[in-house]
């Protein structure tokens, strides 16, 4: 089984997302998240899906999952670089994703986490 | 086919290798068309009849090349199925002068060919068409989608005419390829000029909302007219949490705000002349 590397950049955790998933890595994912999340006491999780082509409804849960996961611990999740043709099949699947913000590209995401700590610290 | 027709056949066959000449030129007048024009064709009829098989592939070729060049000369396809027909006028007289009865009954058989000949004319001039009317369906299909930089990170799809599936699908692809390309972050759908919205239209453009939202980007709608408004209250549509303005301007102003860019009047007298009363 991959395992999908958690990158840590400041006080945010980063995770691109670059295999295809299957259920036993999502699963594997989501412990080993929460375990950085905790140990690193990171703020923000973004979840870059630019190389990903195929989301199915397991996956999309998943993101749900883990946002509700990292607002537990205190961390906000942003997933990015989601490609036209997987959200067009997300919504005809109707999946959309409540609750889980999401950003153009990994730059935008680290900006939109970077004004959402600043907003929370004044 | 019984031995009596193939007797007939034969000696059509053969009075079109006779005569080749006769015909040939009796053949043009009628028709009015150049005979080197009609040469190729008036051979490959022959080589198909000559073969067991009686393979008129060639021929079709040739008569498609032909009903197509003609319809470029601006020839109508009766034009050129006539010119066709011509052929049995020629072959007729011939058959007439010569008086054989087996000739006579060949020359049913002959008429029946050529007839099939002439409409396959009519069919590939109506094939022809039938491909320029989808091109330019699909033509039609990419020029009414455009999608216009309003501002560095806000993109606009002025919608025009009735929205159906395929072109919502176009629409919702270009718009969030755009958004990826150019990294936008506000996009504005103006229906302005929509004429109408019902439940599947709304339908739609909810889809490409929510899409957008998956990417990363805010999607506003503009161009909700008085009628429109009242349409979608009466109907009973949820738009939900999304933003509709009144006119374009009114999103631009919105989505400048949103991402932050301020825009102000500069102070300054103008001075106005009205030339009307001078």
């Amino acid at each position: 089984m991959e395992r999908v590397p958690i990158l840590k950049l400041g006080d945010l955790l980063i995770i691109s997302i670059q295999i295809d998933l299957d259920d036993q890595s999502v699963l594997a994912l989501q412990e080993d998240l929460a375990d950085r999340v905790v140990a690193t006491g990171a703020r923000g999780v973004i979840i870059d899906i630019t190389a990903v082509e195929i989301i199915d409804s397991f996956i999309g849960r998943m993101f749900a999952t883990i946002a509700g996961m990292c607002r537990m611990l205190d961390a906000e999740t942003v997933v990015v670089g989601m490609r036209p043709a997987v959200a067009i099949t997300l919504v005809e699947l109707g999946l959309s994703l409540g609750g889980v913000r999401t950003a153009l590209d990994l730059e935008k995401g680290v900006a939109l986490l970077g004004d959402a700590g600043r907003g929370a610290g004044r | 086919m019984t031995v009596h027709a193939d007797v007939a056949r034969e000696r059509i066959e053969e009075l079109l290798r006779t005569a080749e000449e006769r015909i040939l030129r009796r053949w043009s007048t009628i028709a009015r068309t150049p005979a080197d024009e009609l040469h190729d064709l008036y051979q490959a009829l022959r080589t198909a009849l000559g073969q067991e098989q009686q393979d008129l592939s060639d021929v079709r070729g040739l008569l498609a090349e032909l009903s197509r060049a003609r319809a470029r000369q601006g020839h109508t396809p009766s034009d050129t199925a006539r010119a066709v027909y011509g052929l049995k006028e020629a072959v007729y007289e011939l058959v007439e002068t010569d008086g054989d009865p087996e000739a006579l009954r060949g020359f049913i058989w002959f008429s029946r060919l050529i007839d099939d000949l002439g409409l396959y004319t009519i069919e590939t001039y109506a094939a022809a068409r039938e491909k320029v009317i989808l091109d330019q369906a699909e033509q039609l299909l990419e020029l009414s989608t455009p999608v216009v930089k309003l501002w560095d990170g806000i993109v606009a799809v002025p919608l025009v005419g009735t929205l159906d599936s395929a072109r919502t699908q176009v629409v919702m692809e270009k718009l969030l390829q755009t958004l990826v390309e150019t990294g936008s972050e506000h996009a504005v759908i103006d229906i302005t000029g929509v004429p109408a919205v019902d439940t599947e239209v709304a339908q739609h453009l909810l889809k490409t909302v929510v899409a957008a939202r998956l990417m990363g980007a805010e999607c506003v709608i503009s161009g909700i007219s008085p009628q429109i408004a009242y349409t979608i209250v009466t109907l009973g549509i949820e738009f939900g949490d999304i933003v509709t303005k009144a006119t374009l301007a009114d999103a631009l102003a919105y989505a400048l705000r949103r991402s932050g860019i301020e825009v102000g009047e500069r102070r300054r007298t103008r001075v106005a002349v009205r030339t009307e009363d001078a």
